[in-house]
């Protein structure tokens, strides 16, 4: 018996391996990675390239099984995708046979029309696409992709994002006003957010928890906290600091 | 003159060269059988006064859209099986690639011994030519479909028919359109082939019986053309299916 009533966690990561089979010989991927995320917490997972980061979003997510380990939320394992947390990748999946009102609505279910209307119309107002509801994807920029991409996947409600680095093919200056956006969203709508991203400012300005992964077979190498109240700014000493602290732990800093 | 204009001249000039060529040479051979452009139009008006180029019109393309429309019924679901379940593939992969080099016109025999003659051994035919086409687009269709699709389908819990009708069946539309276009350009060429043999109506059976009847090579040729025409017709229909917004996506980035 505890004396405290046990805090279970989200998402609950236990011990993950992994090793792909190429044609070369086995490479190992994931080595043992086990951590824990919070309800409503945002976790950043930064890693050199090629660490498995990737991997193992994929695996958290359900789209691959782990050799050894397993993935928890709330408790129970996953086994495959579900719709309670959604997956946002790097390229943008829009359907490019609907137009963007019709995507955003795809996840949606057993609603009457004018109810998924409704819903529709005001996830397209939170990422700012008003006047774009009839376009195709291939009219609409990268940038606006990604934010159409983050509309159908809160439609649905999910308790957890999974980001992989999500404005990575975005050029500098739509990255950064991506990074303003999901935080402004974020705080409109509270989820349980993993970003991986190469991005050390990226993970900073967003995450409450940055776990640093070694290079490859990936295991959580090191776990920064970010006190720092939001919005924050990258010139502020103490979160500069940090930065500078989780830049040598990448090794590209002396 | 305006780009419009010059560009209907560029089209239209080697056609009229053609016409050209062809009177000059028949003139100047002095040929008693092969027609003149003239005799030809001449023809042609003949055979529409007398109902005659409707009734044939008509008789090959109800051929080719009972034969077509068979073909598509069954080919779009077995390619789109053979494209989602590799073991329908290694099913049927060998089935389909064995049978699909023979020509339909191979098949002339086989076709008049179980169909007999009239109506249904050309619709056979047509049916095996376009067949083929289909089935081998639609399962390189759902075969070649982006995994990210699938991969967000997924995510949304999306399974079974719900998963197929939604994006399968979206997802492999443009090749699947594709493949009915080029099937139906070949069910064209093939009810040509299959009137001159199994039935006695048709544009096929107009141009053999032109020539077996009496040397009417104005009758031949206008027979030909209108086979083109008529084909040319027939894609423009299956073009415009390719633009619609369904479809183009995957021809445009």
């Amino acid at each position: 018996m505890r004396a405290e009533a046990p805090v279970t966690p989200k998402v609950d990561v236990r011990g993950l391996t992994k090793t792909f089979h190429p044609r070369g010989g086995p490479v190992p991927v994931l080595d043992g990675v086990s951590f824990t995320v919070g309800d409503g917490e945002f976790v950043a997972i930064v890693g050199p390239s090629g660490c498995g980061k990737s991997t193992l979003l994929s695996v958290l997510a359900g789209f691959e099984t782990p050799d050894a380990g397993e993935v928890r939320v709330d408790d129970r394992p996953v086994r495959e995708p579900r719709r309670e947390a959604i997956f946002i990748f790097q390229q943008p999946s829009l359907f490019p046979w609907l137009d963007l009102a019709d995507n955003i609505v795809f996840g949606l279910d057993g609603e009457a029309a004018a109810a998924r209307r409704a819903r529709a119309a005001h996830y397209i107002e939170l990422v700012g696409l008003q006047g774009f509801e009839h376009a195709f994807p291939r009219e609409l920029s990268g940038g606006m992709q990604q934010r159409a991409e983050l509309a159908r996947a809160l439609i649905v409600k999910p308790e957890i994002l999974y980001l992989d680095e999500p404005f990575g093919a975005l050029d500098a200056l739509t990255r950064l006003r991506m990074r303003a956006e999901l935080s402004r969203i974020l705080s409109v709508e509270r989820h349980t957010v993993l970003l991986v991203t190469h991005d050390v400012e990226e993970a900073l300005q967003l995450a409450d928890r940055v776990l640093v992964l070694s290079p490859r077979p990936a295991r959580v190498q090191h776990v920064i906290e970010v006190k720092q109240s939001r919005p924050r700014t990258l010139s502020d000493p103490e979160l500069a600091a940090v930065k500078t602290a989780l830049l040598r732990e990448l090794g590209v800093a002396p | 003159m305006s780009r419009a204009s010059l560009r209907g001249l560029t089209a239209a000039a080697p056609v009229l060269a053609l016409l050209a060529i062809w009177h000059l040479a028949v003139v100047a051979s002095g040929s008693l059988i092969f027609p003149t452009p003239v005799q030809v139009a001449a023809g042609l008006i003949d055979l529409a006064r007398q109902g005659l180029l409707l009734k044939h019109v008509v008789a090959s393309l109800f051929r080719v859209t009972v034969g077509y429309l068979l073909a598509v019924a069954l080919a779009v679901p077995v390619g789109m099986l053979m494209g989602w379940f590799a073991s329908v593939h290694t099913f049927l992969n060998p089935l389909v690639q064995g049978l699909r080099p023979i020509s339909p016109i191979a098949w002339i025999p086989l076709a008049i011994l179980w169909f007999g003659v009239g109506d249904l051994s050309p619709i056979f035919l047509i049916f095996l030519s376009s067949f083929f086409p289909m089935v081998v687009g639609t399962a390189a269709g759902v075969m070649t479909i982006d995994a990210k699709y699938l991969r967000a389908a997924r995510n949304f819990e999306f399974s079974g028919l719900r998963l197929f009708r939604s994006v399968v069946l979206p997802a492999a539309l443009p090749q699947i359109v594709t493949g009915m276009r080029i099937g139906l350009g070949v069910a064209w060429l093939v009810v040509v082939a299959a009137e001159m043999i199994a039935v006695s109506s048709g544009l096929g059976y107009l141009i053999i019986d032109s020539r077996n009847a009496g040397n009417r090579y104005d009758l031949v040729v206008a027979g030909m053309l209108v086979i083109g025409a008529v084909g040319f017709a027939l894609d423009i229909v299956m073009r415009r299916l390719e633009r619609l917004d369904e479809v183009r996506w995957r021809y445009e980035s």
